[in-house]
């Protein structure tokens, strides 16, 4: 067993455990937490694929900005627990047997010939250094960049204009 | 002579021959287009004048013929080109055309004059003087009609003329239409010669339908050429078929019905068509088809026994008759029964000559009784106007003018009158030298060879034939007037004296045409006819017996009508019979009266059940299986069945239901559909989830 | 480097986890960050197999993700809120006024 594997198996236990803690925690900020470790986790699989500027990138926005914002919503609704009984019984027996279904597929599919590729030989220079991540960034797909900056603009704006408040709504309802 | 010198070398008229037809076709136009504006003068004026230029062209024919014998064919125009079947309208100019055009035009004339006075009156007696142009239009109709029958040269034409002349005889018998018994009394009568005739057009029209099986043509010259040859059976039927063509229009039995009704009609048509020109047309037929009767001795037979049945039938009927119009008609279908009989048995001169014997003293006697028939009513106005007379006579208002029994003492009161009428009534009796004799006479001879049973049909019949014409002339004419209106009788006028004495004097003088030894008027015929022209011989003891037995009977009637009647007038008025022949006769005195019931019979076995038959037809038949069940119930309620299934089932029910149901089923399934949404969000995802696995699964497998 | 099957795997395991959180929790934020964890799983797999071709785009498209991501949560949250401002409640069964 190389390092290599063992970390892997370490670190997927890690993730994977983290998921399913999401998924059955009944308290929402334990669910939180729980997927901040697995983005964590993700992150470390990113620098063991050579992609540094893409795991700090998670770091900070996935795990620091966006569950943050999540943390604040959360604390914000009160994250009451929801009811016991569901309304529609059997969606939860389905979903899980449907999981299990995907699973199986899936690993029938990654581990058949289908999924797999040969091993990687190297990396060319600077792969996954910022410089080049940025250089490809502002050269090849500066239009992409661009459209999601304005995207980013639009959240905003919709974020802002979504959480007004009922009378500022009524004034602009002329 | 100089005429026949003249007509020898002169010019030909023959292509004049479309005149005949067309002056009097000009008059009528005029009468008929611009009558109204004219006055009764013009217009007598113009009708009498188109008839008196038919005749003088017809007087040019007959120069034309006397020196070219052979006559001429005038075509005018084609009329009928079918395949081979071609029919011109053309004009034969031979002896025999050109006598019946004489006697046409040359009678047909004095009857206009003598109508210019006759119907002067007439409309004013019964109040509508409106209706002379009317009369005289028709009148000229009759010309042109029968002017096209005499003188067509195919059978065709000659039915063309022959319809004509039907025509105009029942416009004419129906002249005053809303007169009569009851106000239709005389459209009744014109109906029915029109219907009696029709039957006997029925008759012409098979012959020549077989005429053209048999023959393939219609002309004369071309049907007796082939004659010969033709199966004899084909002719019989043809001959028969004729035959009853004849009976209709000549009023012989079993069609003469008509020809006493026709009395209705006015005196003058009385006088034209009635006994000298459209009467006539039968025997006329008869004699220009003398080259098919020949062929066929059966059917001369049944022509001869109907002929002479028929006159003496008529002669004893005319002995009971009243009327004076009646006795003169009844005494036309014998004289016609004269005719037939004699062109029946092959005397075909025998019989034209006496056609134009009778067509002169049958007018002459027709318009002297139009003349005693005004003269009463002269007197019967006479007296309505004289407030001194009218005191004395009440009775003048229902007067019948026409009944001999109110008659009498005329002699002294209608001078001219009585003498032409003793004239006519003496021809008629077949009294030496008058007209009626000669023709008569040759008509008994040839009967004597013929058959000895026809000879004494015949001379029975010319027997009564005086006795009836003697009683008449008694009755009307002398004894005392027995009536106020008659005793106030006057004279006719001279318009319509003068054309009476110019028939008398024809009638003196019109039997040397055929005087025994002589025989002009065979010879002239001869040209048409040839070898059927053969003279008549003159049997001395024929004239003698007959003479004998004429005036027999005229003293007869006189004794009874004369001295017996003085008799009778002394005897109390109720118990009074009017006939001295009724004590005699007794029952059958009553059964003449009524002419032996044979309207009546007619009327229970043919009439009745006809229009039983039809009223059956058109109310069983036509109106109830018809009308109201097959239309009604099957095709209309049928139609409205399909249409109700079509609208309500089909329309409403399958194509509205396609629509309905359409919007139905979109609704249904919308609602079902609706189910789907069931805003839960997961269940959404649960469906994609779902979707994403089988796809999976589906490429994987695959 | 292992074979990039594992990571791939490990990125099914992960997805398949998200997907079956969408569908079971009733907490509209748990869903929320359900979605979150697909994503995430969607980027490991574009990051291994930009590693496998040593093309730098893979890696340009997770910076993209994430970017999408970033602005998708704001949004979101946002509309959470004023969903709960209205039913006081996060529950997504109770979200159901869009049913027919």
């Amino acid at each position: 067993m190389s390092t290599e594997l063992a970390l892997f198996i370490m670190l997927s236990t890690v993730a994977v455990a983290s998921a399913l803690g999401m998924l059955f925690s009944r308290n929402a900020v334990y669910a939180a937490l729980f997927l901040i470790l697995n983005f964590a986790t993700v992150a470390v699989f990113y620098l063991i694929l050579s992609a540094p500027f893409i795991a700090l990138a998670q770091v900070t926005v996935y795990a620091g900005a966006i569950m943050v914002l999540f943390l604040f919503v959360i604390m914000l609704l009160g994250a009451e627990q929801t009811g016991r009984t569901p309304t529609v019984w059997w969606i939860q027996p389905l979903a899980l047997v449907l999981g299990v279904i995907l699973l199986i597929e899936s690993a029938y599919l990654v581990f058949t010939q289908r999924g797999s590729l040969p091993n990687p030989e190297g990396v060319p220079a600077l792969y996954g250094a910022p410089k080049l991540v940025g250089e490809t960034l502002f050269t090849q797909y500066v239009l992409p960049f661009e459209v999601t900056s304005i995207l980013l603009l639009v959240g905003m704006i919709g974020a802002i204009v979504l959480t007004q408040r009922k009378a500022r709504g009524k004034m602009d309802d002329s | 002579m100089l005429l026949s010198e003249v007509a020898a070398n002169g010019p030909q008229f023959f292509y004049l021959v479309p005149l005949v037809v067309l002056f009097p076709l000009i008059g009528l136009l005029i009468n008929l287009i611009f009558g109204k504006r004219l006055s009764e003068t013009i217009i007598g004026t113009v009708a009498s004048t188109a008839t008196v230029l038919a005749l003088l062209v017809a007087v040019l024919l007959g120069i034309s013929l006397v020196g070219h014998p052979e006559g001429a064919i005038v075509p005018v125009m084609t009329w009928i080109h079918i395949g081979e079947l071609n029919i011109p309208w053309a004009f034969q100019v031979d002896s025999l055309s050109v006598t019946m055009m004489l006697v046409v035009a040359g009678v047909g004339a004095l009857i206009h004059v003598y109508a210019v006075g006759y119907m002067h009156d007439d409309v004013r007696h019964h109040g509508d003087p409106s209706r002379y142009q009317r009369f005289f239009v028709f009148f000229n109709l009759f010309i042109v009609a029968m002017m096209i029958l005499v003188s067509a040269n195919n059978y065709l034409m000659l039915f063309i003329g022959w319809e004509g002349v039907g025509l105009c005889s029942y416009l004419l018998i129906g002249f005053w239409y809303d007169k009569g018994e009851g106000g239709i009394g005389n459209a009744i009568a014109g109906k029915k010669a029109f219907i009696t005739n029709r039957i006997g057009d029925f008759g012409f029209l098979l012959a020549a339908f077989i005429m053209f099986v048999f023959f393939g043509t219609f002309t004369f010259e071309a049907v007796f050429e082939q004659a010969p040859e033709v199966a004899s059976g084909a002719i019989l039927a043809i001959t028969l078929f004729m035959l009853l063509g004849v009976a209709g229009k000549s009023a012989q039995i079993p069609l003469y019905v008509w020809l006493p009704d026709a009395m209705a009609g006015p005196t003058p048509v009385s006088a034209l068509i009635h006994a000298a020109t459209m009467v006539t047309a039968g025997v006329y037929l008869v004699a220009r088809s003398a080259p098919l009767y020949v062929l066929v001795p059966e059917a001369q037979n049944v022509v001869v026994w109907v002929g002479g049945l028929t006159a003496l039938f008529a002669a004893t009927i005319a002995v009971a008759q009243f009327d004076i119009k009646k006795v003169l008609a009844y005494s036309t279908i014998s004289q016609l029964g004269f005719m037939v009989a004699a062109v029946g048995m092959g005397a075909f001169v025998a019989g034209i000559f006496h056609l134009v014997m009778h067509a002169f003293f049958k007018a002459l006697l027709f318009l002297s009784a139009g003349s005693v028939i005004q003269g009463i009513e002269r007197g019967a106005h006479h007296i309505e106007h004289d407030p001194a007379l009218r005191k004395q006579a009440k009775d003048v208002h229902d007067l019948d003018p026409q009944d001999m029994r109110n008659m009498g003492g005329l002699r002294t009161r209608m001078k001219t009158t009585f003498w032409v009428y003793l004239i006519g009534a003496l021809a008629l009796a077949g009294i030496p030298p008058l007209a009626g004799f000669w023709s008569k006479d040759e008509i008994l001879a040839e009967a004597n060879i013929f058959n000895g049973w026809v000879y004494v049909l015949l001379t029975v019949a010319a027997v009564f034939t005086a006795f009836y014409m003697g009683r008449q002339v008694l009755m009307v004419f002398f004894g005392k007037p027995r009536t106020a209106a008659t005793a106030h009788a006057s004279e006719s006028p001279n318009v319509m004296t003068v054309p009476l004495m110019i028939l008398a004097g024809l009638t003196i003088l019109a039997g040397t045409i055929n005087l025994p030894g002589v025989h002009t008027f065979g010879h002239w015929l001869e040209q048409t006819m040839e070898e059927n022209a053969h003279a008549g011989e003159f049997v001395i003891f024929v004239a003698a017996l007959s003479t004998i037995l004429a005036i027999t009977a005229l003293l007869l009637a006189y004794y009874l009508y004369y001295h017996r009647y003085k008799s009778m007038q002394d005897q109390p008025a109720a118990k009074r019979p009017d006939d001295p022949l009724r004590p005699i006769l007794g029952p059958v005195f009553k059964l003449l009266e009524n002419k032996y019931y044979i309207d009546e019979l007619y009327s229970l076995v043919i009439l009745n059940p006809y229009v039983k038959l039809s009223q059956f037809l058109a109310d069983v038949i036509d109106w109830q299986f018809w009308h109201d069940w097959f239309h009604d119930v099957v095709i209309a309620s049928t139609y409205n069945r399909l249409a109700s299934f079509s609208s309500i089932q089909i329309d409403l029910g399958v194509i509205d239901g396609i629509a309905n149901g359409l919007a139905k089923v979109t609704q249904s399934l919308a609602g079902q559909m609706r189910r789907l949404q069931t805003g839960y969000v997961r269940g959404y995802a649960l469906s994609v989830f779902f979707g994403v696995v089988l796809i999976l699964g589906y490429l994987m497998l695959r | 480097m292992l074979p990039v099957s594992y990571y791939i795997g490990l990125s099914a395991v992960l997805f398949t986890i998200g997907a079956v959180g969408v569908l079971i929790r009733r907490n509209a934020i748990v869903i929320f960050m359900s979605i979150e964890l697909m994503l995430n799983a969607a980027n490991l797999a574009f990051v291994s197999y930009a590693r496998v071709h040593g093309a730098i785009s893979g890696q340009i498209f997770v910076f993209f993700v994430m970017a999408v991501a970033a602005a998708e949560v704001a949004v979101g949250l946002a509309l959470i809120v004023t969903i709960f401002n209205t039913k006081q409640s996060i529950d997504v069964d109770q979200m159901n006024a869009l049913k027919g």
